[in-house]
């Protein structure tokens, strides 16, 4: 773990005022402190069941975490423009549930390329309704995911008799794990999450999305087509959340029309947890990924200690306020 | 001032022209019941036979979502948004059932006022996060709709408990005459008595403030921030009786809470509310709940495949708001 | 903390009130004492704790220390409620208004009687305004006359006026500050803020100067106090009244063949602006004046690309143009400097990122960007601004001047063609108004062409080689910068040929701004 080495960073710029220092280390360095509290939940579970933090361990966790950080991805880039996609859902499924059924008959070539596709159209629909017809995100996605999973579950019944099959090498990337413990599905991610990390800090269409998250009017006059940007988001966000949804078929070696539905909100929260504003205008890639990471660690201490599901969730729902509370503490005063 | 005077006193003694005054500030509303009684015509061509059964189950079917969309109204007047709703909902549900099986009618009694309490506690909890945190309502309401989730299903696992037969009773039949079920005059009671004199006070004008301007509402006196708490105390108090009706009408309680926040969300945005705050009112939300059964029943009497209307649904939402946009873009550039 | 004694005849005393935001010090020590009946002026630079204090009094912050007395009691407001019923009452800049509920309803909420409320309506110059009209309909004029009404109903010991004239049409500037002039001599007191010298010269008794965050005089007001005013306001570095414009005016180098930058043929938008018809020459400053809402905002609307004509044509260099958007009017070389700040800016981004936006704007910018080009342009632009920039990681942080700035140096950065400013130096000190004049002369003189709209008549004669005078949507008249002394632009403004004499309301007004003038001819 880097723990250590970050400590020392955060020492070095912590200023010797009151309590200056831990603002300043929050709210500009917002990574420090997310990488300390994932450290200190890798110490509580290997101290709840000691022995399981080993390369097995590590492989499988970033493996879950990993279509987690992809589709929290989608909802960082909306949140930066104060939009939200609850359609990454949605879409998802409905690229996992196409491969499934036509890898059979069409080759996962073909489906794979009909997944994305499908999946870029429905993300061009949605960013004309916001972009376009200035719908609120929310309202926009949400209508979107039930266009999609109603329109999947016609289709399902279409292809009730060719059934569903995740494709070898689909399985492969999805749940493989090499050299026991590099998850396969790294070589899908570190591309992505490049990327999305150097695309926001160093591209003309990064800043955009910051303008846009920040001030729509003062983006417009300065000359911002926003709804280019948000017609480009949108289809982004789906194409993003369509390889989530495979590589969840490939864990998973199954596909259902609702396969990824519960992933939705825990994808909300990482991105909140990672830093991003869900106004606009703030945040970043990094402290998501993160934060798919400490989601996941939670969900496997509380397996370790045989909690039910239900306290996963309760418990999700205290990290998303209480971590969403400190970001507001340290950067709401102005 | 004579001038001063006329305005001053205000109430036109006129009934006509304050209906047709209330009329043209309330188009939407007025718009929407013309398309409710368009749907009626056409469920009655389509299904001849539609009669007093049929509004019958309407009407109970419609209940628990029409709470939950008079609680959406309140929190989005207010210029927030609960995604708790639906959770909250089912945390009711399971607690009145676990508490009232096999239980006495007079117990039962003690149940339905016991969670109606929890109902404006877990409301509170909400606003006072929403209040103290200065979080965004949605990431707050998101995470606590986590909570509140996890909770119900500590509560009771899979649907079970019992309902006490009065309650069942309260809303089950007509009234007197078979076109008049229990379940719409059980509604609309509730409504009047709790909503509409809260609408006339001070507070209800301090609610449409704080959602309208809050920094305005602040300079006038206004105390925000417990006007918020009240708010989403009251739409926990709605969720609860939705929560209650969803007991009451499957006899069981309901741990899983459905997709009632977003159906929640889609009748406040088709019966006008404004998604900013300060804007509109419960009744149109509420046509927007019997409109949107109507479309499912149609759909059925139709002999389309129940499959389609999930996604006929989030179409219509979608167009809705598009219309709604569309509208609101003409108005500016007039 | 030493005990003195409350002076019983002050209706405010507050003495060495701070107040830090983290490290920043936004109060170091203020002191305001305002007696019974007079109008005391609240002056400062941007920057100088004005508003923090306006916050402490209305109870909108608390202060870190330091005492507030209000009629010899102590005073410590949580909410703008507490401060009621304390004694003060604020009028904002903003309308503090709720859109979406009628003019009654809103006085139900501030528990204000609508009669009194009619009452000083009608003293305002509003007599038929329909209290059951929904705010959000009214116009902004009227709303903060509606404010002020409402102020002056709840019968404060205390009224306290934040920019309150600010884009208020002439007429009902002059019935505010008769109403307001009312109290001299009365139980009542009122704080009054502007950036007007004129306002504070004709209505105020007293002014208390704030700079860096301490009280640093009071004056009492004459017809020769705004010197010592601006003295105190500026401290050492008072550059004030030298005529920045070079000799050499532009448009006597003018050929007579040039081709104009930018040409309006016959504007016409809907009611609001008719039949405009003026040329924009490379190197030249073009002034527009006009009074509150006669058209302006919907011209620089059209010229920026936001908002379409509904008649005439727009020529730039030569060739017929139509903006769909801003974008359109950026790429034909129109930028345009809005005047609301928070139209202009990303708040929470960098000085950088906000200088930088418009390079990545277009559809094939969107790749990556070259950073050591980037850092370049914005540097040179920042150091062309003389932007301060201790506090570039956010530009919410920085001082209104430095931001006004950042929204100049954004165009600056890529080379300006021609520059739509309208009223740049809204609400900004002096010493950074100075710094801007100078650079519109500048790129003027680097062959720009500049159209700036300013609310403030002497600006033209500090910024403009001529002048376009709009009234009720139309050119009225055309001045050139020799001419455009503040009383004939007055005049034309108010569509007054010279040889008129003018109405009994409007010489108040005249007297007033000629009065300003004497003094500033006084200045060396």
């Amino acid at each position: 773990m880097t723990g250590g080495a970050d400590g020392t960073v955060a020492t070095r710029r912590v200023r010797p005022f009151a309590d200056g220092g831990l603002r300043r280390l929050f709210r500009e360095r917002p990574l420090i402190p997310l990488t300390i509290l994932l450290a200190f939940l890798v110490v509580v579970l290997e101290l709840a069941k000691p022995g399981i933090v080993n390369g097995g361990w590590l492989a499988t966790t970033i493996r879950a975490a990993i279509p987690l950080a992809i589709l929290a991805a989608c909802q960082t880039l909306a949140m930066l423009t104060g939009g939200i996609d609850l359609s990454v859902g949605a879409v998802a499924s409905m690229a996992a549930f196409l491969l499934a059924t036509l890898a059979t008959g069409q080759g996962p070539v073909v489906a794979i390329v009909v997944a994305l596709v499908a999946a870029a159209i429905a993300g061009l629909v949605t960013g004309i309704g916001v972009g376009v017809f200035k719908v609120h995100p929310l309202i926009m996605t949400l209508g979107m995911s039930l266009v999609v999973l109603g329109l999947m579950s016609v289709y399902q019944l279409l292809m009730v008799r060719s059934g569903t099959l995740i494709p070898d090498p689909i399985q492969w990337l999805g749940s493989g794990i090499s050299f026991g413990f590099v998850p396969n599905n790294l070589v899908v991610f570190v591309p992505v999450a490049l990327l999305v990390v150097i695309g926001l800090r160093r591209s003309g269409y990064g800043r955009l999305l910051f303008a846009v998250g920040d001030n729509p009017i003062a983006a417009r006059l300065a000359g911002t087509r926003i709804w280019q940007v948000l017609v480009a988001l949108y289809v982004l966000s789906a194409v993003l959340a369509a390889i989530a949804g495979i590589l969840i078929a490939g864990l998973a070696n199954t596909a259902t029309v609702s396969l990824v539905e519960q992933s939705v909100l825990p994808s909300v929260a990482a991105a909140v947890i990672g830093g991003t504003s869900i106004m606009g205008g703030r945040g970043g890639y990094a402290g998501t990924i993160i934060g798919a990471l400490i989601l996941t660690v939670v969900t496997t201490l509380l397996t370790v200690l045989e909690m039910p599901e239900a306290v996963r969730q309760v418990l999700f729902g205290v990290i998303i306020v209480s971590v969403a509370a400190a970001y507001t503490r340290v950067s709401g005063e102005a | 001032m004579s001038a001063g005077q006329i305005a001053v006193s205000g109430r036109r003694p006129d009934v006509a022209a304050a209906v047709v005054g209330w009329a043209r500030r309330n188009t939407w509303t007025v718009g929407l019941f013309g398309l409710l009684i368009v749907f009626i015509v056409v469920t009655k061509i389509l299904q001849p036979n539609y009669g007093a059964p049929g509004v019958q189950g309407l009407a109970i079917s419609i209940l628990p979502i029409a709470f939950a969309a008079v609680a959406q109204t309140i929190v989005v007047i207010g210029g927030g948004i609960d995604l708790s709703v639906g959770p909250v909902m089912a945390l009711a549900s399971v607690t009145s059932a676990v508490l009232m099986k096999d239980q006495s009618d007079l117990f039962g009694v003690g149940v339905v006022i016991g969670v109606l309490l929890l109902g404006l506690l877990v409301g509170a909890i909400n606003g006072g996060l929403v209040v103290v945190t200065k979080v965004p309502d949605i990431v707050v309401t998101l995470a606590t709709s986590f909570v509140w989730a996890g909770t119900a299903l500590l509560i009771l696992n899979t649907p079970g408990g019992g309902a006490s037969p009065w309650i069942m009773a309260i809303i089950t039949g007509p009234l007197g005459n078979p076109w008049i079920p229990k379940a719409l005059v059980v509604l609309a009671i509730l409504v009047a008595v709790v909503w509409v004199p809260l609408r006339r006070s001070r507070f209800g004008l301090a609610l449409y403030a704080v959602g309208s301007h809050p920094l305005a509402a602040f300079r006038s006196g206004i105390a925000v921030g417990p006007t918020k708490i009240v708010a989403y105390a009251l739409a926990g108090f709605f969720a609860a009786l939705g929560g209650l009706s969803l007991t009451a009408t499957g006899g069981v309680g309901a741990p899983v809470p459905g997709s009632y926040t977003l159906q929640s969300v889609a009748a406040i945005v088709l019966g006008g509310v404004s998604l900013a705050g300060g804007r509109g009112g419960v009744l149109g939300p509420i046509i927007a709940v019997i409109v949107l059964a109507l479309v499912r029943t149609d759909l059925f009497f139709a002999g389309v495949d129940p499959n389609w209307s999930t996604a006929i649904q989030g179409a219509i939402l979608i167009g809705v708001v598009m219309f709604g946009s569309l509208v609101a873009m003409r108005k500016v550039r007039a | 903390m030493d005990q003195t004694d409350a002076t019983p005849e002050l209706l405010l005393d507050a003495t060495d009130v701070a107040k830090a935001y983290g490290a920043v010090l936004a109060l170091r020590s203020a002191s305001l004492a305002v007696r019974p009946g007079e109008v005391h002026a609240l002056m400062g630079a941007n920057g100088a704790g004005k508003s923090t204090l306006v916050k402490i009094l209305t109870g909108g912050v608390r202060p870190d220390h330091g005492t507030i007395l209000v009629k010899g009691k102590p005073f410590a407001p949580r909410s703008p409620t507490d401060a009621r019923r304390g004694g003060i009452v604020s009028v904002y800049q903003e309308p503090s208004l709720i859109p979406d509920l009628d003019v009654r309803s809103n006085l139900r909420l501030t528990r204000t009687s609508p009669e009194s409320v009619r009452h000083w309506l009608a003293e305002l110059g509003l007599p038929d305004l329909d209290l059951t009209s929904v705010v959000r309909d009214l116009p902004l004029a009227a709303l903060r006359i509606i404010d002020l009404a409402r102020a002056l109903a709840m019968e404060p010991a205390i009224l306290m006026l934040d920019e309150m004239t600010a884009a208020l049409p002439a007429n009902l500037t002059e019935r505010v500050l008769e109403v307001i002039g009312r109290v001299k001599g009365s139980a009542q007191s009122v704080i009054f803020i502007s950036h007007r010298m004129i306002e504070i010269g004709a209505v105020c008794d007293r002014a208390t100067v704030l700079r860096e965050g301490s009280t640093v005089g009071v004056v009492e007001v004459t017809e020769r106090s705004e010197d010592r005013i601006v003295a105190l306001m500026l401290g050492d570095i008072v550059r004030r009244g030298t005529v920045v414009r070079s000799e050499a005016s532009a448009v006597a180098a003018r050929a007579a063949d040039a081709t104009p930058r930018l040409s309006a043929r016959n504007l016409t938008v809907g009611r609001e602006l008719s039949d405009v018809s003026f040329d924009l020459y490379p190197g030249e400053v073009l002034g527009v004046v006009a009074l509150e809402g006669q058209g302006q905002d919907e011209l620089f609307d059209v010229l920026s690309g936001s908002e379409r004509p509904t008649g005439g044509e727009l020529v730039v260099d030569g060739q017929p143009r139509s903006f769909r958007h801003p974008a359109d009017a950026i790429r034909a070389g129109l930028v345009y400097v809005p005047a609301d700040r928070a139209e202009a800016l990303l708040m929470q981004r960098s000085v950088r990122e906000n200088i930088a936006l418009p390079f990545t704007t277009r559809f094939g910018a969107w790749g990556p960007i070259d950073l050591r080009g980037e850092r370049k342009k914005v540097e040179g632009a920042i150091s062309t601004l003389q932007i301060d920039t201790r506090a570039a990681g956010e530009v919410r942080r920085l001082s209104g001047g430095n931001q006004q700035k950042v929204t100049i140096a954004r165009w600056v950065a890529g080379g300006v063609r021609t520059m739509l400013c309208f009223d740049p130096t809204r609400g900004i000190d002096i010493g950074t108004k100075q710094q801007i004049y100078q650079l519109l002369r500048d790129l003027a003189a680097a062959g720009a062409a500049v159209l700036l709209y300013t609310s403030e008549l002497k600006e033209v004669q500090l910024a403009c080689d001529r002048a376009i005078v709009i009234f009720g949507g139309r050119i009225v008249a055309e001045i050139a910068v020799a001419d455009a002394d503040e009383a004939t632009l007055l005049r034309a403004a108010y569509d007054l040929r010279p040889e008129e004499l003018m109405p009994e309301e409007l010489a108040s007004a005249a007297v007033a701004a000629e009065t300003a003038d004497a003094s500033m001819v006084g200045q060396p």
